[in-house]
């Protein structure tokens, strides 16, 4: 350690200023500082300071998506074998000889989710040191963790450089041109995600999309999909059993009875234990709740993300589920509440997006109402607008807008509460 | 009525090398100095030349913009020299020993036979005003004010904060005479502020012509500044002062023999101190005696103070006004790599409030912190933090931000005036992007000084 010390530092005068290579320091300062902690020493004030930083908060986010990504690198290469088992194997002499193997799928899904991973992060990086390179200063670490939740949040095949220009958009429009990280407005992995779900709806919605390969399956089978499969998530096959209005022996059924028969098969093709482990088809990271858990348990117990936000997004998704279905005017509001924490990206939204401490809110109070409403918004989308099966993400987006005004009423709480003192006093 | 509060939020440090229980003597000083510095905003008019003779509890400086307000030496000899820094600002007003002990000397007064404007006249004549500090502001107190009431904490709780109940023991009558003095400047209360766990000295607890309040919790519980908030809070237009009980013993000395008296009882602490003691020197000491010889190792950082708001200081530099501590760290300008020492290590040596680290498993362990930074600084990421450490009904991220884009309203109506850089110390330490917070918060003072006050 010691020799690297030296060869590291001994570089030092070259990139400070007037060194010959001044304009690379940006670079040099991200790699140094990420080696050595730098020997900064406190001037003035608290002589002493905390251990943490900026980067080991950030590490402990990334280690908590771990088991996302490693269940979702499964997920993918489950889903893409199963949808190939609907072919005949004579139909496509490819997949004739396919693997249904644990380590098949999770190769498969390696060779899917890795490059989307690369390719986030070298989109990202590089936008965010050609930022550095004019601010003058290294790599803040904001970027770390969205470069690993933007692959999260897509669907294993979308094109690589859709990936890409999304990832670009979001750390320059969303992030950069309001000063970097700590600034931004909306949540950057979301804009991303956001990004391409309006620009590219076709690579990001619909029952193409979800099973890795779909593609090239339907082209083999005629331009359909094989009989009995599906390639919707839970939350869009939900919607085509909506439009589908079923009939039993040629009658319409009362609308109650039709919503019933939905339901029914509704759980029957998604029981609550598979879409709490995960095995639905969805986005590469969001689909597995016990996964994501186990991610809310390490930033929970490290105390990097608000237990404040996580509680009550989940609540607030169980409490309009709750309403939904006291209404009951759709299979969509009748489906039990506590599905909708377990089915989409919700579970994934409420833990790694919405507890973005820079876009949520951030009084204590406010962030209790924040992730309430978060959670609501979340199900009131889905159930009420089903063109966008997905609300979470929305859900997160509006009220990360909303985040500074519902702070902004815990502020004057908190202005009226301390002004009171002194009228009663 | 008194109160007794109890706070939840704070945190403690556990540092290692408190000082132990023993006060020692050390010859007087050759050397005394007085820190402009310590006088936040003092811009200081020096009446004596080089080489002028002064008595102990003869007038060195006055201030400037408030002439009233004197400044004394605490020993006989001559003046040696003004140090300045950038731009001439007064750094250091020396004064060299003569060893003699000449001293300005008048008839013993009782307080309590005197007005306020009485005893408020001998306190500014004698150097005895300084010792007040006025909230909001946390400046020197202003003399043409009437404060709502006066507050003294009988307890620091800072980390290796020197015991006052220790250094007090024994000093029962002067106090009571300081307390009484003190008393005559207010129309109200003087709170007098007793640790809640621990049972405090009779010079506290037998104190008369106070309210006794207690308080208990975490630091900051000793930091006046909570104490104010939790027991009289300060609003816009209100003004009170506070002292540290060992000046009150000062202004009950002079009162009691007519001689300003500048024994302090400093506490030596600190991983990188040796013969960590109590010591009894006086205000402005040079510190060599002290500290030079008593040095662990040459790489370390010498802080007149606390290790969370003290002042930085060389070795043989001076004891700070206000002072009754000095804390050795070992610097931290060394680079720490990244999976042992540095950001993704285990951590055992770090102390923190963040579960990030396994201080919270090691409740009882004592550290050896250095100064380093531990990371570099970022823009506001992380939220809640502060709140965890403010035992304020404060939002600390909303008034920091106020002050950063200088919004007196926002900043008057978040806060401003109750608060001193100092009750923001913790704030500063846990901050994960390590911005200097107790810098912002007086650069917020500063405003609401030119602007409003």
């Amino acid at each position: 350690m010691k020799a690297l010390k030296k060869v590291i530092h001994n570089l030092d005068p070259k990139f400070e200023k007037g060194g010959k290579w001044e304009k690379m320091y940006p670079l040099y300062e991200t790699l140094s500082t990420f080696l050595f902690t730098p020997k900064h020493v406190t001037k003035k004030g608290a002589h002493i300071r905390d251990g943490v930083d900026l980067k080991r908060t950030m590490f402990m986010v990334i280690i908590a998506l771990v088991p996302c990504l490693l269940f979702g690198i499964y997920n993918t290469g489950h889903w893409h074998y199963e949808l190939q088992s609907y072919l005949n194997p004579e139909q496509y002499a490819g997949y004739s000889d396919y693997l249904t193997g644990f380590g098949d799928k999770v190769v498969y899904g390696l060779i899917q989710v890795l490059p989307l991973v690369i390719v986030s992060y070298a989109a990202g990086l590089g936008a965010e040191f050609i930022f550095g390179f004019i601010r003058g200063h290294g790599l803040h670490e904001g970027f770390l963790v969205s470069g690993l939740l933007i692959p999260l949040t897509m669907p294993a095949d979308v094109p690589l450089w859709m990936v890409a220009v999304a990832t670009v958009f979001a750390v320059v429009i969303g992030k950069e041109v309001f000063g970097g990280t700590g600034m931004n407005i909306l949540n950057v992995a979301l804009t991303a995600r956001a990004f391409l779900f309006f620009a590219y709806p076709t690579a990001m919605s619909g029952d193409k999309v979800w099973k890795s390969g779909t593609k090239e399956v339907m082209a083999e089978n005629g331009g359909l999909m094989p009989d009995g499969s599906s390639g919707a998530t839970a939350l869009g096959d939900l919607a085509t059993f909506v439009g589908d209005s079923p009939s039993v022996a040629g009658e319409a059924l009362s609308a109650s009875a039709s919503n019933g028969a939905l339901l029914d098969k509704f759980q029957a093709a998604y029981d609550p234990i598979h879409a709490f482990i995960g095995m639905i088809p969805g986005s590469v990271g969001e689909t597995s709740t016990l996964a994501v858990l186990i991610g809310a348990g390490i930033l929970l117990f490290t105390g990097v993300a608000s237990w404040r936000i996580i509680l009550s997004f989940f609540a607030g998704g169980f409490v309009f589920g709750l309403l939904m279905n006291g209404i009951s005017a759709n299979a969509y509001m009748d489906m039990p509440a506590f599905y909708h924490l377990i089915i989409g990206g919700f579970a994934f939204g409420a833990v790694f997006m919405a507890t973005d401490p820079v876009t949520a809110s951030q009084t204590q109070y406010g962030k209790l109402w924040y992730g309430f409403l978060g959670g609501g918004l979340a199900v009131l989308i889905r159930v009420l607008n089903p063109a966008y099966p997905e609300g979470v993400m929305l859900a997160i987006l509006f009220m990360n807008v909303m985040a500074p005004l519902i702070d902004h009423y815990v502020v004057q709480a908190n202005i009226k509460r301390r002004q009171k003192r002194f009228k009663t006093a | 009525m008194s109160k007794t509060v109890r706070l939840r939020k704070g945190l403690d440090i556990n540092l290692l090398g408190e000082a132990d229980k023993v006060k020692a003597d050390v010859k007087p000083p050759a050397m005394v100095a007085l820190k402009p510095a310590d006088f936040h905003g003092l811009v200081p008019k020096v009446v004596l030349k080089t080489g002028d003779k002064v008595k102990r509890g003869e007038v060195v400086f006055y201030d400037k913009y408030n002439q009233d307000i004197k400044f004394v030496s605490p020993i006989s000899g001559t003046f040696e020299e003004i140090v300045r820094g950038a731009k001439r600002k007064i750094l250091e007003v020396r004064i060299k020993s003569d060893g003699s002990d000449d001293v300005v000397s008048v008839d013993p007064i009782d307080p309590s036979s005197l007005s306020a404007d009485e005893v408020k006249k001998v306190m500014l004549d004698n150097g005895l005003w300084p010792f007040l500090k006025q909230r909001p502001l946390d400046i020197i107190a202003n003399p043409a004010v009437k404060p709502k009431a006066i507050f003294i904490s009988a307890f620091d709780s800072a980390p290796l904060a020197p015991d006052y109940d220790f250094i007090l023991h024994g000093q029962d009558q002067d106090f009571q005479h300081g307390l009484n003095a003190i008393s005559k400047l207010t129309d109200g209360k003087v709170h007098l502020t007793l640790n809640g766990k621990v049972p405090a000295d009779k010079a506290f607890q037998n104190a008369k012509n106070v309210e006794i309040n207690k308080i208990s919790g975490k630091h900051p519980a000793g930091n006046v500044g909570t104490q104010i908030h939790h027991i009289d809070p300060i609003g816009k237009g209100d003004m009170v002062f506070t002292i540290n009980p060992q000046d009150v013993v000062t202004i009950g000395k002079f009162f009691a023999e007519g001689k300003f008296d500048p024994t302090r009882i400093v506490a030596l602490t600190g991983s990188e101190a040796k013969n960590r003691k109590y010591y009894r020197t006086i205000i402005g000491t040079q510190l060599t005696d002290i500290v030079k010889d008593n040095l662990e190792s040459d790489n370390v950082r010498v802080i007149s103070g606390n290790a969370l708001t003290g002042a930085k200081v060389d070795a043989d530099g001076f004891l700070g006004f206000y002072d009754s501590h000095i804390t050795v760290l070992p610097e931290g300008d060394e680079y720490k790599f990244f999976l042992t020492k540095g950001w993704l290590g285990p951590g055992f040596d770090k102390y923190s409030s963040h579960r990030l680290f396994p201080t919270w498993i090691m409740k009882n362990k004592k550290y050896r912190l250095d100064t380093n930074m531990n990371g570099e600084e970022r823009g506001f990421v992380v939220t809640g933090e502060m709140e965890k450490v403010l035992p304020f009904d404060i939002l600390p991220m909303q008034l920091i931000k106020a002050i950063m884009v200088k919004d007196i309203d926002a900043m008057e109506q978040l806060g401003i005036y109750e608060i001193a850089p100092e009750d923001f110390a913790l704030c500063e330490y846990v901050c994960t992007s390590k911005i200097e917070i107790q810098e912002k918060i007086r650069e917020g003072l500063d405003v609401m000084n030119e602007e409003v006050m």
